[in-house]
């Protein structure tokens, strides 16, 4: 990589935390504005700091853990881990959310906690979340967070960037989700491994900042380190009121090197659907329009923001969730759910028929709030879906947009959102 | 150092949620109870298999794809897991193993059958098929990796230096 060339988001990210002026390939040690764990690895990361010696972080403004994964505790053995971080919080100070706060990746940003041009470590794969915000952050495992809660730093290589561009502009009832569902069948679960993904393009800029964390949420279901975008003036808006730091954001210059260069236009992208039982396994939804599902799911770090909230209200209203159908809600944090509730939504979907379960990671993860029976079919809004992933090995997920799901569980069965929107018959 | 083990082939892609399934990890902070659960998904006798004499988990491209749950390389490792081969690693699992000193080799696994006598010696540098009577070269660790490897993983590494010294 010529030394005279432009840099990418990450380069310039990178070159400000470590002090050098870091180009793709570059193996660096750099400080970490944040450092965040949750109920399934913090534990670890707790027990790696004690085998280190190590009794205090080396920032506790800088460091907290979520309980959000298996949260309320189903079990005894998930309450002794909650136990280990509530107690790490006392002997810290580090920063505990407990039960009921939310999903770290809604949290740690909607907290202020970082802030455009930050570099932060989570541990959790869809740290990635927060490239939206034009944060690198990216997801570690419990030693690497351990080392980068005692010190403050961790080391990084460097990635190479691919720049996706979407051109075009969605159509009605097509979202976020969609996009980011097309790239992954398009270029796979290790399309990007490895590599930063910055995403530019008209459509990026027309989306919300919500609407943009469901795409960088999913950057990890193509391999990618983190998936970047540009701070634009709503970024910039979305921070307003939320901390205290100061946003330093960083955007590529105009001669980045940037190793693949991908363009879509997005006008000719429909509904998306991932199939059973990995997310690269992608069709229009007119492919598998039909299937029978006995549960769908609005929620998770991937859609489980307000404006989901917002999508699946406007579709389910004066409407019911099919009698064979379990819908499962979950707000991404307290704050969307007393947005939701203070809207209209969380009213309109109870009344609908669906089951408000405590904001966090809803069912997602296999733990609990809502594990598929046996040969059934699930439509949900999270971002994986492989085999066992909701806790029941023989059951089958399907990925789609929270209009997707909403349009489905209303029918029993998967179905084309687009007939609810602007053009559609509904 | 010299591991010699039967070959344990399995497929691409094989994520996190297979080597170790959500619900059994948020049971137990306890690597050797979870460990009886390692590839489950995808064989359920695995531990049975491997348990006893060691073996070397063998597999194509993009091994350990998805969560950063450091369980997953910690129950291969309590399971008697020698090393993973594969032709390529996803990022995060790749860390995680040299952070808790899980050997990980890329290299070419066509090459290797399931059931193969395979000889390891990591700081040579050199696999040996000893079934099919073969050489398989090996990529080198990046340096920095190969630094905390020879430190006894990034905990020790710590230890040893009070921090990074990379």
């Amino acid at each position: 990589m010529s030394a005279i060339s432009g840099k990418t988001i990450a380069e310039k990210i990178f070159s400000a935390h470590s002090g050098t002026d870091a180009h793709a390939g570059d193996i660096v040690v750099a400080d970490v504005d944040f450092v965040m764990g949750q109920d399934g690895t913090s534990p670890l990361a707790i027990r790696a700091l004690e085998n280190m010696g190590v009794d205090e972080v080396f920032d506790p403004e800088k460091v907290a853990v979520v309980m959000d994964h298996s949260s309320p505790s189903p079990i005894e053995g998930v309450s002794a881990l909650h136990t280990i971080m509530r107690e790490f919080g006392k002997k810290t100070g580090a920063k505990v959310y407990d039960v009921g706060e939310g999903v770290c990746h809604q949290l740690i940003p909607e907290k202020g906690h970082v802030v455009p041009g930050d570099l932060m470590v989570g541990c959790d794969s869809h740290t990635c979340t927060y490239g939206a915000l034009n944060v690198f952050s990216t997801g570690v495992g419990s030693t690497d967070g351990a080392a980068a809660m005692a010190s403050g730093k961790l080391w990084f290589k460097v990635p190479d960037s691919v720049k996706v561009t979407y051109n075009g502009e969605l159509k009605p009832g097509v979202f976020s989700k969609d996009l980011i569902l097309y790239l992954a069948g398009q270029i796979g679960a290790d399309g990007a491994t490895y590599e930063a993904i910055e995403f530019h393009g008209p459509v990026i800029d027309e989306l919300s900042v919500e609407a943009r964390m469901t795409i960088s949420n999913m950057a990890i279901e193509v391999g990618a380190k983190a998936g970047l975008m540009k701070a634009d003036a709503k970024t910039l808006e979305w921070f307003e009121g939320r901390g205290e730091k100061t946003p330093a954001p960083q955007a590529p210059d105009a001669d980045a090197t940037y190793i693949r260069e991908l363009t879509f236009d997005a006008s000719t992208i429909g509904p998306q659907v991932a199939k059973p039982h990995a997310v690269d396994n992608v069709s229009p939804i007119e492919e598998v329009e039909g299937t029978p599902i006995a549960e769908g799911v609005l929620g998770t770090c991937t859609n489980g923001r307000l404006e989901d909230f917002a999508i699946a209200a406007s579709i389910l209203k004066g409407r019911k969730v099919h009698p064979d159908v379990r819908f499962i809600v979950a707000p991404a944090s307290r704050k969307i759910l007393l947005d939701a509730i203070e809207a209209g939504y969380v009213q309109t979907l109870v009344e609908a028929g669906a089951a408000l379960v405590t904001p966090g990671c809803g069912p997602c993860v296999g733990t609990h709030n809502g594990v598929p029976s046996t040969g059934e079919n699930v439509i949900s809004t999270a971002n994986r879906n492989f085999k066992g992933r909701m806790g029941n090995s023989d059951a089958f997920i399907y990925l789609g947009s929270p209009a997707t799901v909403a349009a489905s569980v209303i029918e029993g069965k998967i179905t084309d959102p687009r007939k609810y929107f602007e053009g559609g018959q509904a | 150092m010299e591991i010699t083990a039967k070959a344990f082939k399995y497929g691409d892609d094989i994520n996190t949620d297979y080597i170790i399934s959500g619900k059994y990890k948020f049971k137990s902070n306890d690597m050797e109870v979870m460990a009886v659960h390692a590839m489950e998904e995808l064989d359920p006798d695995y531990y049975k298999k491997m348990k006893p004499n060691g073996g070397f988990l063998v597999a194509g491209t993009n091994f350990g794809m998805g969560s950063s749950r450091e369980q997953a390389p910690l129950v291969l490792i309590h399971s008697n897991t020698q090393a993973v081969l594969a032709k390529t690693f996803a990022r995060i699992f790749y860390r995680n193993a040299i952070n808790t000193g899980l050997p990980v080799v890329e290299c070419d696994t066509d090459l290797i059958d399931d059931g193969d006598e395979l000889v390891l010696d990591l700081t040579g540098g050199v696999l040996r098929d000893v079934t099919k009577g073969i050489d398989i070269a090996i990529k080198p660790l990046p340096p920095v990796m190969a630094q905390l490897l020879a430190d006894g993983g990034l905990v020790e590494h710590f230890k040893k230096h009070g921090g990074f010294a990379l």
